[in-house]
């Protein structure tokens, strides 16, 4: 025990003493949040609609008075006929259209159910989407409190259901998936480097040639990045709420251990990358390549993956990255609990006991 | 005779801040000489050089090179040196062929003479069955030995040569001192870096670095008369000792 | 309880490392490798030290098996690879200690055997080993080698890259260590320092050329040697290369060394020899053969 005390304490000399690496372990997830939170947003601001309203009742009129009440959108032209909406976006300042189908009061009361249309400039899709969003999320409000006292529901159609994020901060949607990048980039790249670096200097063959078993080297290289992927993630959470208020629906304890389930993971996959990689480089590039990008690209962080093509829906399943932003989500945003996330937490186990077995048979007790 | 003075330096200076890496080096080489540049790693041998062969400004101090001043025409100096050192000297994956032809690009050469020049080489050498061959294949002395040769390609004035033959099999060291021997004997100087003090030996003139300074500067007979030794490891070890 | 190695062979992939070496290190000799880079050192030393499993043959450190009883082998032997594997950013103090705690030991408890070679560097025990010289890093990767007291010495090429005098106060440490009964078994490329050694194996290609005591090597080259010297160099090698009786001709510093085909050899027919073909002070004179001599003989 003495001296895998003494090895950990010696992964602690290196890692306080390399200003590369702290800065990386403390400076990125305040850069990246910070980044996420304010720079690259989705939300938008007082952009320009404009109205096509073919009914002109007294619920159109107050779900108009809604939207431009709002923040996000001005409405800047009323149009009177489906001819002109062309003429209207050609001129490019308006972004979306509202377009109120005939008689919409008399058919919410009549038929339960009215229909409107959301027209959006898709030349900036990601934008388009945001206001049909908003939009939605507006109607949705506006529904939600017509339909308090009456027995039977109006229905506005087209609805979009955006129950989770009411507040519509897309701040909200990037802190899972930035948690998970820095998570799986300190474990993963930070552990293997440490590793690889050993080889590199060649003090592997001394701790080899030494009564030291293979699995206090690991677990003593290990350790102390379980310690600072912990304080990582509370970081990032208290940056979360202070900053950006944004509130935890679920139980914090079961986001911690979700955390650190995810932690270990990460960190059994530097371990494997380790086996494989001879060089720090070798090892700092396959877990760019082979683990950051995945997780940006395919773990549903930034591009939604139900819209992703069939065979990179499938692969996506793959990635451990995946289900934890599916967990994290599901305790920050949703606030469910452990009921409605034991899949997915079995999935990330089965994958850590994967990558440990397989790291375990990987390593070598010799050079070779 | 060899009276052309190629390499002349007065009180060259270098200085990392408050640190002085070569202080006040005074020393003349002449055409066809062999010259050892010794000292511990550490005592400024490389920064001394790395001034001589215009890659880094000194801080006082003059220093011609092959009739160039080290401080304006750096240009000139390069392409009048020749330049060979252990850690790096030839592309592992590049074959012989494609090593000689690039090094002969990078100094001009036109076409016709990268072609003479690789088939004198080739046969000079005995790579014929080889010069397909990638470079990393290749044993530890063939590759210093055509890596010295790649140096000479554009029949420089000055080779300087930076730890060549640290850990080569001994016969092909002699082969290796063989080239050099011949290239100081068609003219070009030789200036060698190194802390192998048995290398020393085979220089014209020696000059032994400690701590940025020349502290001595002579033929190794004369070296050795001036300590009482047998060699120039015993002359390192002495002049040390008097240092301390 | 020395050390013993019976017809190991090692390739990686196509390239044969080390061919059927066998010999033995008796207890507390002070056993040389002596050969260029490449010629199969390291891959010997980590043979022995468990590193790596031989192709063929056996191999037993103090008695034990170097496949089967790697854990036993790996408590009880100092190991100094070739660069000196030592954490940079770990002061002298913290290297040194970290050592001593994963061989389960403090270095209160082995203060005698490092003491000697420990105090030259102890007033700089807060610098960090990055920032030492070349000698330094030897004696500090040489404490770290012996904290734990071990039996058999491993050191792979200690010697390279360090300055003449680290280098002549690294061989009188590893004498004193010698004395108080470690076996050592230590490699270099440089030649002059296998006089040093009680016995010596010359190893080239991955073959063992000779193993004796460094005298016997000498006493055995078969011919008589002369150093030459004349007034071109150049030259002076080329015509002893071709001058019909020559049998070997190296440079050696200032002089070159030569031998010749036959018994009955007079330094005055090289003389006029040399002096028809147009060279000028011309030095010919008897002189002794040295290990490197022998080497190149034998590696001929």
């Amino acid at each position: 025990m003495k001296r895998f005390i003494g090895f950990v304490k010696k992964e602690f000399y290196h890692i306080f003493r390399d200003k590369r690496s702290l800065f990386i372990l403390f400076g990125m997830p305040i850069a990246q949040i910070l980044l996420f939170g304010f720079a690259i947003t989705n939300e938008i601001n007082n952009v320009d609609i404009a109205v096509l309203d073919h009914s002109k009742d007294a619920t159109t009129e107050e779900i108009i008075n809604k939207i431009s009440a709002s923040k996000y959108f001005t409405i800047t032209q009323f149009i009177s006929h489906e001819d002109n909406i062309e003429t209207a976006f050609k001129k490019g300042k308006i972004k979306a259209v509202i377009n109120f189908e005939k008689d919409f009061s008399k058919n919410l009361i009549k038929e339960r159910k009215a229909s409107l249309q959301i027209l959006t400039d898709a030349t900036d899709p990601n934008t388009a989407n945001s206001i049909t969003n908003y939009i939605n999320a507006i109607l949705q409000n506006y529904q939600q409190a017509e339909n308090k006292d009456i027995e039977v529901a109006y229905q506005i159609i087209p609805q979009t259901r955006m129950v989770y994020n009411p507040e519509l901060k897309s701040v909200f949607m990037f802190v899972p998936g930035v948690m998970t990048i820095i998570l799986m980039l300190v474990s993963a790249m930070m552990t293997s480097i440490s590793i690889t670096r050993e080889k590199e200097l060649g003090t592997m063959e001394i701790l080899l040639v030494s009564p030291l078993k293979p699995f206090q080297v690991i677990i003593g290289k290990v350790v102390p990045y379980i310690f600072l992927s912990v304080v990582n993630a509370m970081v990032i959470v208290l940056l979360s709420i202070t900053i950006f208020k944004m509130p935890i629906q679920g139980s914090l304890f079961l986001l911690g251990a979700e955390s650190v389930l995810f932690i270990i993971t990460s960190l059994a996959l530097g371990i494997l990358i380790s086996t494989i990689a001879q060089t720090q480089q070798a090892a700092m590039m396959i877990s760019l390549m082979g683990l950051m990008l995945p997780v940006i690209l395919l773990s549903g962080f930034i591009f939604p993956i139900t819209s992703m093509p069939i065979p990179l829906q499938v692969i996506s399943n793959i990635i451990p990255a995946k289900w934890f932003i599916i967990i994290i989500k599901g305790i920050m945003l949703k606030g469910v609990g452990i009921s409605y996330l034991w899949k997915e937490s079995l999935i990330l186990i089965a994958m850590t006991l994967f990558f440990i077995s397989l790291s375990i048979k990987k390593y070598k007790i010799r050079l070779e | 005779m060899k009276t052309e003075n190629v390499i002349e330096a007065k009180a060259l200076t270098k200085k990392f801040g408050d640190f002085t890496a070569v202080n006040k080096i005074s020393f003349e080489i002449k055409k066809g000489e062999i010259f050892g540049f010794l000292g511990a790693n550490g005592a400024g041998k490389t920064t001394a050089m790395k001034m001589l062969i215009g890659i880094s400004k000194p801080t006082s101090g003059q220093a011609n090179v092959a009739g160039f001043d080290v401080y304006t025409q750096t240009e000139n100096i390069k392409k009048n040196i020749g330049y060979m050192s252990q850690k790096f000297a030839l592309y592992d994956d590049l074959t012989v062929r494609e090593n000689i032809t690039f090094f002969g690009g990078i100094y001009g050469l036109s076409r016709k003479r990268i072609k003479e020049k690789t088939q004198q080489l080739v046969s000079e050498l005995g790579l014929e069955e080889i010069k397909h061959q990638l470079v990393g294949s290749l044993p530890l002395g063939w590759k210093q030995k055509l890596s010295f040769s790649v140096s000479l390609l554009h029949e420089p004035r000055i080779v300087f040569l930076d730890e060549p033959t640290g850990g080569v099999d001994p016969i092909t060291r002699r082969q290796f001192w063989e080239m050099i021997y011949k290239a100081a004997d068609r003219g070009t100087t030789i200036f060698v870096t190194t802390h192998y003090m048995d290398e020393a030996e085979y220089c014209d003139r020696v000059s032994i670095m400690v701590e940025g300074k020349i502290e001595a500067l002579d033929t190794p007979k004369e070296l050795k008369k001036q300590f009482k030794v047998d060699s120039m490891n015993d002359v390192f070890l002495r002049l040390a000792r008097n240092i301390e | 309880m020395g050390i013993s190695l019976s017809n190991i062979s090692k390739s990686y992939k196509k390239v044969k490392a080390v061919q059927d070496i066998s010999f033995e290190v008796k207890p507390g000799e002070l056993f040389g490798l002596i050969g260029p880079d490449g010629a199969g050192k390291t891959t010997l030393f980590r043979i022995l030290t468990t590193l790596l499993t031989p192709d063929q043959g056996t191999a037993t450190v103090t008695d034990l098996d170097v496949v089967k009883d790697y854990k036993s082998i790996r408590k009880s032997v100092g190991y100094m690879p070739g660069r000196f594997s030592l954490y940079q950013d770990l002061t002298i103090e913290e290297n040194l200690t970290f050592f001593a705690t994963i061989f389960g030991t403090t270095i209160e408890e082995n203060y005698d055997l490092i003491e000697d070679i420990y105090v030259q560097i102890e007033p700089f025990k807060k610098r960090r080993a990055g920032k030492l010289s070349g000698g330094m890093k030897q004696k500090l990767a040489l404490s770290c080698a012996l904290i734990h007291k071990p039996k058999v010495l491993f050191l792979d090429e200690p010697t390279t890259g360090v300055d003449p005098v680290s280098r002549k106060e690294f061989w009188e440490m590893l004498k004193r260590l010698q004395k108080k009964g470690i076996t050592i078994l230590v490699s270099t490329p440089y030649m002059d320092e296998a006089a040093l050694c009680d016995r010596i194996a010359l190893i080239q290609d991955g073959s063992i050329l000779d193993i004796d005591s460094p005298e016997k090597i000498v006493e055995k080259f078969p011919k008589n040697i002369f150093n030459v010297k004349a007034n071109n160099m150049y030259k002076l090698i080329q015509e002893l290369q071709s001058y019909q009786h020559s049998y070997s001709v190296y440079p050696f510093g200032e002089f070159v060394h030569y031998t010749d085909q036959r018994d009955a050899f007079e330094i005055k027919d090289l003389q006029s020899h040399l002096k028809n073909q147009g060279l000028d002070n011309i030095i010919i004179e008897k002189t002794q053969p040295n290990i490197e001599d022998a080497f190149m003989e034998l590696a001929k």
